[in-house]
């Protein structure tokens, strides 16, 4: 990738310095998930285009914002799910120019020009995606709060093009807690959707 | 309750359907409370918490919090002129701290501000001056200084000491079983929305509707009939939303009373963790006699648990771990001292087997144990010790086993498994390896089902049956993942003889069926599917006797079925009947009610019969473990599983691997820490280790027992939420078969983390 990939990550821990000195009562737990005590000065609202499922969308926004944040909370796609909000269960992927990233340690300020696609933008109106057929034919869920990031993280590992057996597909799905623990479906419906897709 | 013939070959029930949701779930449609379209003027809630495991309160200084941007509304114990106790079953839960806070976490004061960020940066500001007060941190420390949140209560049958003096062999010991952090991937969230005279409507992503209702009208002063709460799903629950929703809901009530706004609460991942009761970690001594043949003679448990700073639903989880301490092995002569100790940490809750699973490990830790001494296998010892048929059936508090069928489902997985070729495999590899072993166990369950508070074991339905011939089924059970609502849809869809797809699920309200116990103990589908079937039985009934009518037949010649409603050779499609029976001014709309039959408990002296049935499973779990690293893998596990006559397959296969996936995983890698000062630092997915993909065995084979639930439960299915979670143990006794093969007999304590297998083994070096 020759654009630099600044994540939110890195984004907290350069600003953490400048604040939250003085929490006495909390309301969080790691400096670097947490804003700033001290309030820091209203930032410049950015514009960025993204391209969002294949139409390009235009978009204000502070500049400390997560792609999640963005989706969810500016352009309303909820189909894509803050999970931990610090890059650790994986039910936020997304695809990143065909890549899959968590989309809460991603800055939507530096997405200007970028492909997104969301759960919302995977199945092609009716008919849907082969991996949410598998998913569906497998019963790859059971509360569903993780299937939108099990189904992107798999269409990405697709993309990825490696050869997938059920060793690899388990490996390579590890970013993705399924707390329900429906594994064997889901690892069985990405199994069929790779031989088909 | 009804004449009608249940049909001969079910249509809808017994099939493995897809749940309710699938096609939303995979198009990310499905809506959870965090999803729902935001009120125009919502306000966003930060909760501010104590980081202190215990100490005084000598001053609160929220002028900062209130001044910061964005905030419109701060609120703290002295704000609230109701009430601010929240405790479910006993006082001991403020919504916040006064005065006095009793872990690190608690709530001491809220914020309301308009966005999320705002909220959570001013939270920070408070200046809080702490007396700091002894705590007590450990389950070791609270039994030396006796700090108990309920007084301890003892389970005795026959005289086990004398059992134990008469002994040939006796053996003691001592373990501990850790806690577990829920994790829904959903966390807690709530909004409240203030509408007309003061009511509040509530969405929470709880398993107990009626308690949010039942708190948020208490806090806020309101008669219960002027709150709302709503839950069409929950993004997983595992009991942890069975009481420690309330906080949460009633946080955003009393902001949204204050300002006048609809207000979200939506707790951060690490507040969660860190605001939120788990499951309760024992510390378990066992003192057991027993002959050659490894069958007890007598056995005392002290069966110790962390209920944390408040009473919570420790009384009914621990009750439930001393009945849970026999399993599936009959015990003549026992004693079971169970202590509730307090401590300075978050108060622990309900969690898929509610103490069940610890006191499970109690008595297949013991088997273990009696096994090494003898040299026996374990499962020649735990099969010595099975509870009979017509004798040797009743349980340490009086039951009759009835349905006991362990021997038969072991003796079937034994085969299946090829345990006894795997075994001396496993003995004959471990002979010849030095620095890898192997380890293999078979372990059983027998779960009991039904609340042990009896009161509880009632549901309602509401069924409506609209002039098109489409139907909409509400009932007070919630669903979070587990299938409830396609499960009651099937049963309506059989009851009225009508496609699966007619029968539409509704989100469940306390303002549609009231009064309702939480969606717990395993109880979602026997409850709610009664009710359910007792209200499409009214209307089917009704419906019937006008066919009959028309079709010059009895009643109870009218059959239901394809949509259509036949009898004496004639047939109506099931909308017009409908539409007839509309003109006929015929109601076609009725409730349920069920009350689970055959209890009869004494909660004071134990004895009788808390459960309606028992539902069985057994494991096989076969195991590696590196001698000079501690690391573990493991190989193959075969499960056999009784779901009774399954009432959606698909449905169930799913429970049983996922609930074995979460009980090997509180076993195995999730290890909750404690630092010296009370504070949990294992409260992220980062430090808390929950099994992904890639730790499911890769040898993985899973089968539904056949077998009809000999009770009648709702189509002789039996309840699946729970009891596949103690599955999990053999995974357990299968590394402490792998380090007792290198190490000898040592105490080893869940989880079993590669950490503790290396110290188990080096222990004995």
């Amino acid at each position: 990738m020759t654009i630099r990939n600044f994540t939110r990550r890195e984004f907290l821990r350069d600003t953490a310095a400048t604040g939250g000195a003085a929490a006495i009562a909390g309301s969080g737990g790691k400096a670097w998930a947490v804003p700033a005590a001290a309030d820091p000065p209203v930032p410049t609202q950015h514009r960025v285009t993204i391209r969002l499922n294949g139409t390009e969308r235009a978009l204000q926004l502070d500049p400390r914002t997560s792609l999640l944040d963005a989706l969810r909370e500016q352009l309303y796609l909820t189909g894509t799910k803050k999970g931990c909000d610090m890059g650790a269960c994986g039910a936020c992927t997304v695809l990143l120019d065909g890549k899959r990233v968590n989309a809460c340690l991603v800055l939507a300020a530096r997405l200007d020009g970028r492909e997104v696609k969301t759960i919302e933008g995977l199945a092609d109106g009716d008919q849907l995606h082969p991996l949410q057929a598998a998913f569906i034919e497998h019963d790859g869920f059971q509360c569903g709060y993780c299937t939108p990031g099990q189904i992107m993280s798999a269409a990405g590992l697709l993309n990825e093009g490696r050869p997938l057996d059920e060793h690899s597909i388990r490996e390579w799905m590890s970013g993705n807690i399924c707390r329900c623990g429906a594994y064997p479906n889901i690892v069985s419906a990405i199994r069929q959707a790779s031989g088909r897709a | 309750m009804n004449a009608l013939p249940e049909p001969a070959i079910p249509e809808t029930v017994h099939r493995a359907i897809a749940h309710d949701s699938a096609d939303k779930h995979v198009r990310g449609a499905a809506l959870y409370v965090d999803d729902i379209p935001e009120p125009r003027d919502l306000l966003h809630a930060a909760i501010g918490w104590s980081s202190r495991a215990h100490a005084r309160i000598l001053s609160l200084d929220l002028a900062a919090v209130a001044a910061a941007p964005g905030v419109v509304a701060v609120l703290a114990a002295r704000d609230l002129t109701a009430s601010n106790d929240i405790g479910p079953v006993l006082p001991g839960d403020p919504v916040f701290a006064d005065g006095l806070v009793e872990y690190h976490g608690q709530s001491i004061f809220a914020v309301a501000a308009d966005c999320v960020g705002a909220a959570r940066r001013a939270a920070r500001l408070a200046r809080v001056e702490y007396q700091d007060l002894p705590a007590v941190l450990t389950i070791e420390q609270a039994l030396a200084d006796e700090s108990y949140i309920l007084p301890t209560r003892i389970l005795r049958r026959g005289d086990a000491a004398a059992a134990l003096a008469g002994a040939s062999r006796r053996l003691k010991g001592r373990f501990g079983v850790g806690g577990q952090d829920h994790f829904y991937l959903e966390g807690q969230v709530a909004m409240a929305v203030p509408g007309e005279d003061g009511d509040m409507l509530i969405h929470s992503s709880t398993q107990h509707p009626t308690e949010v209702q039942h708190l948020v009208a208490k806090v806020l002063g309101l008669p219960d009939h002027a709150v709302v709460t709503e839950v069409r799903r929950m993004g997983g629950g595992f009991g942890g939303k069975e009481t420690q929703a309330a906080i949460v809901a009633c946080v955003a009530a009393l902001l949204a009373r204050r300002t006048g706004r609809p207000v979200k609460l939506r707790l951060d991942r690490d507040d969660d963790m860190i605001l939120t009761g788990k499951r309760h970690d024992f510390l378990i001594d066992y003192d057991v006699g027993f002959g050659a043949d490894g069958r007890i003679a007598g056995v005392e448990f002290m069966l110790a648990s962390r209920c944390g700073m408040s009473p919570d639903l420790s009384a009914s989880i621990n009750d439930r771990a001393m009945f849970h301490a026999d399993n599936c092995y009959f015990l003549q002569n026992v004693t079971i001292v169970s202590h509730r100790c307090k401590t300075h940490t978050v108060s622990n809750t309900a969690f898929r087997g509610f103490g069940g699973p610890q006191g499970m490990m109690a008595i297949e830790y013991v088997m273990d144990e009696i096994a090494r001494d003898l040299g026996l296998d374990p499962l020649e010892v735990r099969k010595a010790n099975f509870y009979g048929t017509t004798e040797r059936n009743v349980t340490p508090y009086g039951m009759t086993v009835e349905d006991n069928i362990i021997p038969a489902l072991v003796a079937e997985l034994e085969a299946s498994s090829d345990y006894a070729a795997r075994r001396a495999a496993v003995d004959e590899f471990n002979r010849t390896s030095p620095w890898l072993k192997k380890g293999l166990a078979l372990t059983p369950v027998k779960f009991g089902i039904s609340f042990t508070a009896k009161h509880l074991n009632q549901a309602g339905a509401l069924v409506h049956v609209y002039t098109d011939g489409s139907i909409q089924l509400n009932h007070g059970g919630t669903e979070m993942g587990q299938g409830l609502f396609v499960k009651v849809a099937q049963v309506v869809a059989e009851e009225l003889g009508v496609a699966l797809d007619r029968v539409k699920l509704t989100a469940t309200s306390t303002a549609k069926v009231p009064n309702t116990s939480p969606t717990a103990a395993s109880s979602g589908a026997d409850l709610n599917g009664k009710a359910a079937q007792a209200a499409a039985r009214t209307i089917r009934e009704r419906l019937a006797d006008l066919a009959a009518a028309r079709f010059g037949v009895p009643a109870d010649a009218i059959t239901f079925r394809d949509g259509q409603v036949s009898g004496g050779g004639q047939v109506i499609a099931f909308p017009d009947l409908v539409k007839a029976a509309y003109f006929a001014r015929i109601q076609l709309s009725a409730t349920g009610f069920y009350t689970t039959p055959r209890l009869d408990w004494n909660e004071a002296t134990h004895q009788g019969r808390p459960f309606f049935y028992f539902a069985y499973g057994a494991s096989v779990s076969e195991v590696a473990i590196d001698v000079l690293t501690g690391e573990t893998k493991i190989l193959r596990v075969d499960i056999l599983h009784d779901c009774g006559r399954s009432l959606n397959p698909a449905i169930d296969l799913g429970q049983v691997e996922g609930g074995f996936v979460q009980g090997m995983g509180w076993l195995t890698t999730e290890e909750l820490a404690w630092d010296a000062a009370g504070r949990l630092t294992t409260h992220a997915p980062s430090t808390y280790k929950i099994p992904t993909a890639s730790d499911v065995p890769r040898d993985f084979r899973v089968a539904l027992y056949r077998g009809d639930n000999r009770e009648d439960a709702i189509y002789r299915s039996k309840a699946v939420g729970e009891p596949p979670l103690m599955l999990g143990i053999s995974v357990f006794h299968a590394l402490k078969d792998a380090v007792a093969a290198a190490a000898g007999p040592v105490r080893f304590d869940a989880p079993a983390t590669p950490e503790r297998v290396l110290l188990a083994i080096e222990a004995n070096r």
